[in-house]
């Protein structure tokens, strides 16, 4: 199956989003309750400040943040057919769709991009959870596979960010069958012997986390993410007992050797940085403020970090 | 005794009273009966396939989970000789809710897998209705890799509401090992064929029938989500599950439009439950035609042809 790479012509909100942000506005932390000003907030990648909280945060957001000086190329995905099944529950999926279009101002549930991060040329994909609970419907399928084929024609690495509720129930079979799309997506990677790592954000769950989100090369979690194939109620009604705390976080996952490592959102781009240079072989990173990327960064470059340590 | 399903209420009670009126004639010589009994066991006929002409979706599910529907031990006591059962995942634990092992099916060896709900109380209880853990999952992967290594086609039987949703299973990787067993099932270099003989639920399903060929019973769905988690997600209503097997479009004949189902095997009147006998001899016909279809493959033509088979979904929708 043969896609033809297309990219996005930059949008101008992906420049101003985090700048639309005004300087005088509060808000509170889901979790704590503390008030937080929005530019600390975003500052801290949507991470309160007092207790360490993840919010949602969007794949354009974070991206912004994860590329080097926020640049990146955004990846066309192709079109799957719309509405195949004629849904309708209480809504028609059509209008669904159009609301979370218009609440989110993105097309789709996950956004694919090429660029940099520390002058390693990488693909990333991020999954949308406020976009329909982030599910992975034929688009999702069509973008895991597109961003795949991306990093094999370019030899880059692809770094997946998951947030799903699961499959989107309004594309019936066809949302199931994204399980063995995308897992013929990883194989493609594996097959090219490029690395693919996977961060689970929350929540992670459902035919994602039995799919492309659980097949990384490298596991990584944000902190308390849920992460689970059922869901904590689904599994209370079954077994009619109580859960221990924490159970199908993040942190009970690597208790349970099912992740490699549970990573703070702020330290997350540097970690990335690190995996993903030492498994393309390349030299360690050079950190500090840089210049904007350009063609010679791809180049192996000395190490000035290196160099002071050694002092 | 006939287990009757709700719709099939009319059915019963004219199929009852024929029972009846013969029951009597048994006790008493001097009475016949025959012909007002044949009468309405002509009746029952044709009340029986003007039911099953039109089932509904929500109707098909339950032929699908019809306790008395030949269940995936049927079909291999059945379909195949010399079944040698294999068990365990080699780390844990072995899951009864998977069956597995080496069978011949007309001589030639195979390896086959199924879900297994069980038929009475203890046997639903050892085979967990069907609902497999993680060690399920990985002793179909280590029986999949076995038969790649050997040669040997692989058949899967699926037949399940789903993986099992419980605390150790989740603890010990329920979404790992189903990932691991989709991904081998499009790995392995030997032909890989699917039966849905019952019910297809979801990522427990997938696991192992992410086939070459995926053929599915007349009656049988295959679904991502049940009707009833669906309804009670969307509907916000869990008695809405008519309203969501009617949307969710998880029908066989549906499924065969929409190119997830390449065949359709017939089921006897009345449902395979009727006449377990003629259902099996269905499958066995289908299933030779299916590996025929396969045979002389490469190794890597099986690989890709799958494969593709899966990216090439979605290109296909349904009539409103
Ligand atoms: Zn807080």
């Amino acid at each position: 199956m043969n896609w033809i790479t297309n990219y996005v012509r930059p949008r101008i909100n992906s420049i101003f989003s985090r700048r639309e942000v005004p300087e005088n506005l509060w808000s509170k932390c889901d979790d704590c309750g503390t008030m937080l000003f929005h530019r600390e907030i975003s500052d801290n990648l949507n991470v309160c400040t007092n207790c360490g909280h993840h919010m949602h945060i969007t794949p354009r957001d974070r991206f912004l943040a994860l590329f080097d000086g926020g640049v990146f190329n955004e990846l066309a995905v192709p079109e799957p057919l719309a509405d195949p099944l004629h849904f309708r529950d209480q809504k028609r999926y059509p209008d669904r769709m159009k609301a979370a279009q218009k609440a989110s101002h993105e097309k789709e549930a996950m956004l694919v991009a090429a660029g940099e991060i520390g002058r390693t040329p990488i693909v990333a994909a991020a999954q949308d959870f406020s976009f329909m609970g982030g599910s992975m419907g034929m688009y999702v399928g069509n973008a895991i596979i597109a961003a795949a084929q991306e990093a094999v024609k370019l030899g880059r690495p692809l770094v997946l960010f998951s947030a799903a509720g699961g499959a989107r129930m309004q594309e019936g079979i066809l949302s199931l069958m994204q399980m063995p799309r995308t897992t013929v997506a990883v194989q493609m990677l594996k097959e090219a012997g490029l690395p693919y790592i996977v961060v689970l954000t929350h929540p992670t769950t459902g035919g994602v986390t039995a799919s492309y989100a659980m097949l990384g090369d490298v596991q990584i979690a944000e902190p308390n993410a849920l992460i689970c194939f059922a869901g904590p109620r689904v599994i209370e009604q079954t077994i009619r007992e109580k859960l221990p705390e924490g159970f199908q976080r993040a942190e009970y996952l690597l208790e349970h050797g099912m992740l490699d490592r549970v990573t703070d959102r702020r330290k997350m781009r540097e970690e990335l940085i690190v995996i993903t240079r030492m498994l393309m072989g390349m030299s360690p990173a050079t950190w500090g403020d840089l210049p904007p990327p350009g063609p010679e960064d791809l180049k192996p470059e000395p190490n000035a970090a290196l160099d002071d340590t050694a002092k | 005794m006939t287990h009757y399903l709700d719709f099939e209420k009319p059915l019963a009670d004219i199929e009852g009273k024929a029972e009846e009126l013969r029951a009597m004639a048994r006790n008493n010589e001097d009475m016949d009966v025959e012909a007002e009994a044949a009468a309405l066991d002509g009746k029952a006929k044709t009340l029986l396939k003007d039911l099953y002409a039109k089932l509904t979706p929500w109707r098909k599910c339950q032929v699908a989970r019809h306790p008395e529907r030949p269940h995936c031990k049927d079909y291999i006591e059945a379909l195949f000789t010399e079944f040698t059962p294999l068990a365990g995942d080699r780390n844990f634990a072995e899951d009864e809710a998977i069956m597995g092992g080496l069978a011949r099916l007309d001589d030639r060896p195979v390896m086959v897998i199924g879900h297994e709900k069980g038929h009475d109380t203890n046997s639903r209880i050892t085979r967990n209705f069907g609902m497999a853990r993680p060690e399920g999952y990985r002793k179909a992967l280590r029986l999949m890799d076995m038969a790649d290594r050997f040669g040997l086609p692989v058949v899967t039987l699926i037949d399940t509401p789903g993986a099992y949703p419980g605390k150790g299973a989740e603890e010990r990787g329920q979404s790992e090992a189903i990932a691991r067993s989709t991904e081998k099932c499009l790995q392995i270099g030997v032909p890989l064929v699917s039966v849905v003989i019952g019910e297809g639920g979801s990522g427990g399903a997938v696991a192992f029938a992410t086939g070459n060929r995926v053929a599915m019973l007349e009656h049988a769905v295959y679904s991502v989500i049940s009707p009833e988690g669906c309804a009670s997600i969307l509907w916000k209503d869990a008695d809405k599950m008519r309203e969501a097997a009617e949307a969710l479009r998880l029908t066989a004949q549906d499924l065969h439009q929409l190119g997830v189902c390449d065949r359709i095997i017939p089921e006897p009147l009345g449902g395979a439950h009727r006449a377990p006998g003629v259902t099996i001899d269905a499958v066995r016909t289908a299933l030779n035609a299916l590996l025929l279809d396969l045979d002389g493959m490469s190794r890597e033509d099986l690989i890709r042809t799958r494969r593709d088979k899966f990216l090439n979904l979605g290109s296909k929708g349904l009539a409103a």
